[in-house]
């Protein structure tokens, strides 16, 4: 298995479309820093606008590598799914237009297998983004702006976070996200077994990801109870739980604590399930393919 | 005597069908070691479904089909260790090099190979010099080269090659040819190669076998089927059945007969149609019409193209 891993990985790296995504990262890491480095304090003030009238604010302060990472994945994480449908969703579809599905297959190696492989390539490619964006967005964040304690709003309510509380929560929350960005790639995956060409599968799965998040954040009362807590899409962004803390009698916030851990990991059971699910699927329709490119 | 040996292929009653359409049907037939066995028919023949069958590329409705003596749904993996193959396009990592696309086949065979021995496949195929340049600089010959290069570079016993000259010029054509011829003579290998030229076949293939819209029309040797001392005969007669008999029994008892309605082709030696049409008309057998086809298209034609009117007029008659 490791040898087909070293393979399939060498294919994936050596496609110059491969870094077309991690371009793309970089790119909008660079533009968000360089905008809040030169015009922060505008941006703060202007998310800040309903406290500014009660509370003095310290901007400087408060703009720090922390909240920079955490305001950059707030934005980004939303838009990763397309770079990684890029490379789920090519990677049968595209071998079965290359013509090279058919020379695979006929080589001694089973088609569970292979499907196996082609998954754990994927998200091993995804995980390499989110280290990517990790690397940008937060260590390089840190360089530019510093460190500090970090303030989260929530619900009009500011969270300030201890600085030294505040790593491992990020990595908690990356470890979140290569699951729920892996559950889009097992979605393109199991698409991508379809289709003989990149294309369907890529624009289906952004489609997917597109209407099922519009309809997580309607707020539809006939869905909020029904429908929505089953949709992978409304747990997404569940890796800003690790962001919000205990509070203790005074109303601080209690460092080394995560306010509502069963409910992140109750997200994170469904986002495994739904993985499960698709490359479940995709290995049995695979299985049985009649490989006609 | 027959061999103690199994066959390499042996394929029993296989049948495929892709919702009405009929890709093969009913197909039974074997391969021994060390041949070179031509599969023949036209586009849509179901030369190459039978091919993705074996392949296991696409699954069978019904039918056996044992490779190495190993049933090929329960030893999958034993047997495709020992197989290489082209199958139509050779369609390889365009953005790839030559000698990593071999490398990544090879290792995907089974361990590593060492780089001598890519190397030594690559020279074997012409390309040595190309080792290091993209696919995609390639032309459709290489490519077809490096195809095969890709089949043979885990010393395979058996090696499929379907339609393996298609898009090539002639020089590209003699080269494969004589890769094929190579490879049987010096190497020891089974090679099955299809082509819908038959011209093709006859120069490299032992033993051959015709297909036509799914359904076997001839199988035998090369020399037997396409005799240039034999010829094909067609004899229209009024009451085949009887005249079937008699040929049976007859002094010129041709090598092969295929009945349709009300006519019989069979092959016999040239020299002998004299005699033949002279006991036909002394036995007082109603002759509506004989004819001789002249060359091996024609009797390849004959054979497909009959076969086609056969089954339309059934069509209609249903």
């Amino acid at each position: 298995m490791w040898r087909l891993l070293q393979i399939e990985l060498f294919k994936i790296f050596k496609r110059p479309r491969t870094y077309i995504s991690f371009a793309a990262i970089a790119g909008m890491v660079l533009i968000i820093q360089l905008g809040l480095k030169f015009d922060g304090k505008s941006y703060l003030q202007l998310m800040m606008s309903s406290l500014s009238d009660s509370f003095y604010i310290p901007y400087g302060m408060i703009l720090n590598g922390y909240l920079v990472a955490f305001i950059i994945l707030n934005t980004l994480l939303i838009h990763v799914p397309l770079l990684v449908a890029l490379v789920a969703g090519d990677i049968v579809a595209g071998e079965a237009n290359m013509g090279t599905l058919r020379l695979l297959i006929t080589r001694p190696v089973s088609r569970t297998q292979l499907m196996l492989v082609k998954f754990a390539a994927s998200v091993i490619y995804t995980a390499l983004l989110l280290i990517w964006m990790a690397l940008l967005a937060l260590f390089l964040s840190m360089l530019f702006f510093g460190t500090n304690d970090m303030l989260v709003a929530r619900n009009e309510v500011m969270e300030q976070i201890g600085k030294n509380d505040v790593l491992w929560r990020y990595l908690a929350a990356f470890g979140y996200a290569s699951v729920a960005l892996s559950t889009v790639a097992a979605l393109a995956f199991l698409l991508s077994v379809f289709a003989e060409n990149s294309i369907g599968p890529i624009v289906s799965t952004i489609s997917i990801v597109i209407v099922l998040t519009i309809l997580s954040e309607m707020k539809i009362p006939l869905y909020d109870d029904t429908v929505k807590p089953w949709l992978f899409t409304s747990h997404m962004l569940a890796w800003k739980g690790f962001f919000y803390s205990k509070s203790n009698g005074e109303g601080s916030a209690i460092p080394g604590t995560v306010e509502n851990l069963p409910a992140i990991l109750r997200s994170l059971a469904i986002l495994l399930a739904y993985i499960v699910l698709f490359v479940a699927t995709a290995i049995a329709v695979f299985r049985r393919k009649d490989i006609l490119t | 005597m027959p061999s103690s040996i199994p066959p390499i292929i042996k394929v029993d009653r296989l049948s495929k069908y892709f919702g009405d359409i009929r890709a093969v049907e009913n197909l039974s037939f074997s391969v021994n070691q060390g041949d070179i066995y031509g599969f023949l028919g036209q586009n849509g023949a179901g030369k190459s479904t039978t091919i993705r069958m074996l392949l296991t590329l696409i699954r069978p409705d019904a039918g056996e089909i044992e490779l190495f003596g190993m049933n090929l749904r329960t030893h999958r993996r034993e047997i495709l260790m020992q197989v290489g193959a082209v199958i139509e396009r050779p369609d390889l990592y365009k953005y790839l090099t030559a000698y990593e696309n071999l490398s990544l086949f090879a290792r995907m065979s089974g361990g590593s190979v060492p780089r001598k021995r890519l190397m030594e496949q690559l020279e074997q195929v012409g390309l040595a010099e190309r080792a290091h340049h993209k696919v995609k600089t390639f032309s459709q010959g290489m490519k077809q080269r490096l195809g095969i290069g890709v089949a043979l570079v885990n010393d395979p016993k058996l090696v499929i090659l379907d339609e393996p000259t298609n898009g090539l010029d002639p020089q590209g054509i003699a080269d494969i040819r004589n890769l094929i011829l190579h490879l049987s003579r010096s190497r020891g290998k089974t090679v099955l190669v299809s082509s819908h030229l038959l011209s093709e076949m006859e120069l490299i293939a032992g033993r051959m076998l015709i297909m036509d819209r799914g359904k076997k029309i001839v199988e035998g040797p090369v020399g037997e089927l396409f005799d240039p001392a034999q010829t094909v005969v067609e004899l229209d007669t009024a009451d085949p059945a009887n005249t079937l008999e008699w040929i049976m029994r007859s002094p010129w008892q041709p090598f092969f007969r295929e009945r349709r309605q009300q006519q019989l082709i069979f092959k016999m030696d040239k020299t002998k149609i004299p005699d033949f049409t002279a006991g036909l008309v002394q036995q007082g057998i109603r002759v509506m019409g004989i004819r001789q086809r002249h060359s091996l298209e024609e009797y390849f034609l004959s054979l497909t193209i009959a076969n086609q009117h056969v089954e339309t007029f059934t069509d209609r008659t249903v």
